[in-house]
């Protein structure tokens, strides 16, 4: 590996953390222009970055950092992939958008926006890069950090409420993921990722309880984070009280979880894992229609359109934990596309919501729905409000980007949340053995996300009803392209995930097969061939 | 040994979990440190606690059984740092809670009797 690109692998932690690091230097009313700018270009940098190595990562080799360049094992690594390539690159375009948009406006309601969204980035990007589970933790703690902070921002009673259960909760879940941790390394005496794929299909049966109990307090931490049902009741309140370019960031934090969980899953309890193979698979896949399930009840029950938001989030990590529980590389890679064209849908969605609501009085959704629960009209407010010069393009626009949301979450044609979920049911149904029977997971995914997509529809067209067609004393909100940009972007590629849908499917198919075969990886990872890998497997 | 740190371990996780499920959030943060005391002392205990046994191998390596295992004490310096961390920083929101809502309760206002 050259030197260059091996820098390139630990750019995405060190990026954040120098900028996030160097902007706290400066304050001030005076230098808030310098210090936005240097969030906005660390970002782009960070895009750039993750563009070149999401290619470099599609020759299918995997970059490997050794921090220190102590040998694998004993060193900590930084493993590049397909699958954490993709997730950076989802990461930073996310950002540059979420960022993009918090210049209009929202950067300005609190203290130290900039730093702690780099330092966010920095613990997001290093969850994504990093090969060990200690460090995991480290860096699971340090964009938590910088999240408690961001959840705040703005103040105000409501975030505080909603930042002290979101604190408590995730520090409780950091202290079973230490247990978790311990008991592995206990049982194992490893933490790196790679060694542990090696030495779990020869951990002794007594001690394979003590193994198995650990992965599962683990994953209890990871699924809290993803908002599997019934650990997400923090997660709408959550997201709800966020600032919108916060919520809209905290959208990849569920998919953190997430894709923790599907690369442990598949590394330690993968088929070749012996006894373990396939461990929790029916838990993720059940806990995931659960939660499917819960989060469609949820948008059909929310007032109010943030919430409205913070479900379609729980749907979207159900659909991509049933999909892993599944455990079938067709599925899975139907899962990741999925995963992309929601969290982008949802992003660009949380960023919306605060566009359109800015014309409304506030409480505004409960008055609503209130009066269509008793049937009353209220006619009073009718002759007010003239003032605001309707402009059709504002109006306009929002009404696009409003369907083109509701289109991406709730899976319909024609845009990529429909191709996501259509690959997603076909890999189901066809579960490619000889049989040729479909199983009972397959029909049961197929009815839970048909129903669920129906559910976002209704409360989407209902939302949007309300917002745009029934609310005759709104005013046209003052919306600048700055803020109206991010959005129209998030959308325009998730149009173009539709256009290019083939060169994508391939792509996610790639990185599926590679997740599918840990050998790949661990051989990789503590620099042994295939015969070595055998060879440790051996002893 | 085993069994005083086992009952230590259990004393203290068992006292955090009564805490963290107490409506008050002065009791919410005193229960997650004896938690995090509870988990600093288990990931001791799965690193084979030894009592007295250095930890650096010498030039003559022996046995490795004489030595205890460094990475645990490693971990829980770590895991010590950041749980401190987190607890200055929910104490802070703690105080934002109470001045704002003026109330300790943990839901920002007190139940209706």
């Amino acid at each position: 590996m050259s030197g260059v690109a091996a820098g390139l692998v630990i750019a995405p932690i060190l990026l954040p953390l120098l900028a996030g690091a160097g902007m706290l230097l400066l304050h001030g009313e005076k230098q808030r222009a310098v210090i936005a700018g240097l969030n906005v270009a660390a970002t782009i940098a960070l895009v750039c970055i993750a563009a070149v190595l999401l290619g470099m990562s599609d020759s299918g080799t995997r970059e490997v950092y050794r921090l220190g360049n102590w040998p694998a094992p004993f060193g900590i690594v930084l493993v590049l992939d397909r699958l954490s390539a993709l997730m950076l690159l989802l990461t930073s375009v996310l950002a540059l958008a979420s960022v993009v948009f918090s210049l209009a406006r929202w950067h300005r309601a609190g203290a130290h926006f900039h730093s702690l969204f780099q330092f966010l980035l920095m613990g997001l990007n290093g969850a994504f890069l990093t090969g060990d589970l200690f460090n995991l933790f480290v860096f699971f703690e340090l964009l938590l950090a910088a999240s408690y902070g961001l959840l705040l921002h703005g103040s105000g009673l409501a975030r505080v409420k909603a930042g002290l259960h979101y604190i408590v909760v995730n520090l409780a879940a950091s202290l079973l993921f230490l247990v978790g941790v311990s008991l592995i390394y206990g049982v194992t005496g490893t933490l790196n990722m790679a060694d542990l794929a090696v030495r779990v299909p020869h951990v002794a049966p007594e001690s394979r309880g003590l193994l198995e109990a650990g992965a599962a307090v683990l994953a209890v931490a990871f699924l809290l984070k993803a908002g599997m049902w019934p650990l997400s009741f923090w997660l709408p309140t959550a997201y709800a009280a966020a600032s919108p370019p916060v919520a809209s960031i905290f959208a990849i934090m569920t998919k953190v979880g997430v894709y923790i969980i599907l690369r442990l899953s598949l590394l330690l309890f993968g088929e070749e894992a012996g006894a373990s193979a396939g461990f929790g698979g029916d838990w993720l896949l059940w806990g995931g229609l659960a939660t499917i399930i819960f989060g469609a009840i949820g948008t059909l029950a929310s007032q109010d359109t943030a919430r409205l938001g913070g479900f379609s989030v729980l749907v979207s990590s159900g659909t991509v934990l049933a999909a892993t529980g599944i455990g079938q590389a067709g599925v899975t890679s139907a899962a990741l596309f999925y995963l992309v064209s929601s969290t982008l849908g949802i992003g660009a969605f949380f960023l919306l919501v605060e566009l359109v609501e800015r014309g409304r009085e506030p409480g505004a959704d409960v008055i609503a729905v209130t009066r269509e629960a008793y049937g009353e009209e209220d006619e009073l407010d009718e002759a007010e409000e003239d003032v605001g010069v309707a402009i059709v393009a504002t109006m306009g626009l929002l009404g696009v980007a409003f369907i083109g949301c509701a289109l991406v979450i709730a899976g319909l044609p024609p845009l990529s949340g429909f191709i996501a979920k259509f690959a997603l049911l076909a890999a189901a149904l066809n579960p490619g053995d000889r049989s040729g029977a479909v199983p009972g997971s397959g029909w049961a995914l197929l009815v839970v996300l048909i129903l669920s997509g129906f559910a976002t529809l209704v409360a989407m067209s209902r939302a949007g009803l309300r917002i745009f067609w029934a609310s005759p004393d709104r005013t046209v909100p003052r919306i600048r392209a700055i803020e109206m940009a991010p959005v129209m972007v998030l959308l325009m590629i998730c149009v173009a995930q539709t256009i290019l849908a083939g060169p994508v499917i391939r792509f996610m198919q790639a990185t599926a097969q590679s997740l599918h075969a840990p050998a790949g990886y661990v051989s990789d990872v503590l620099q042994v061939g295939a015969e070595g890998v055998r060879q440790v497997e051996g002893k | 040994m085993e069994l005083v740190l086992a009952i230590g371990i259990g004393t203290l996780a068992a006292s955090g979990v009564w805490l963290i499920l107490r409506p008050r959030t002065f009791q919410v943060i005193i229960g997650l440190s004896l938690l995090s005391y509870a988990v600093n002392l288990f990931i001791v205990a799965m690193g084979r606690a030894r009592s007295g046994a250095p930890v650096l191998i010498a030039k003559e390596i022996g046995d490795p059984a004489k030595y205890a295992d460094p990475l645990p004490q490693a971990l829980v310096l770590t895991a010590i740092v950041i749980s401190f961390a987190t607890t200055a920083l929910f104490l802070v929101v703690l105080l934002a809670s109470r001045g704002l809502a003026r109330t300790d309760h943990v839901d920002g206002q007190e139940p209706e009797a």
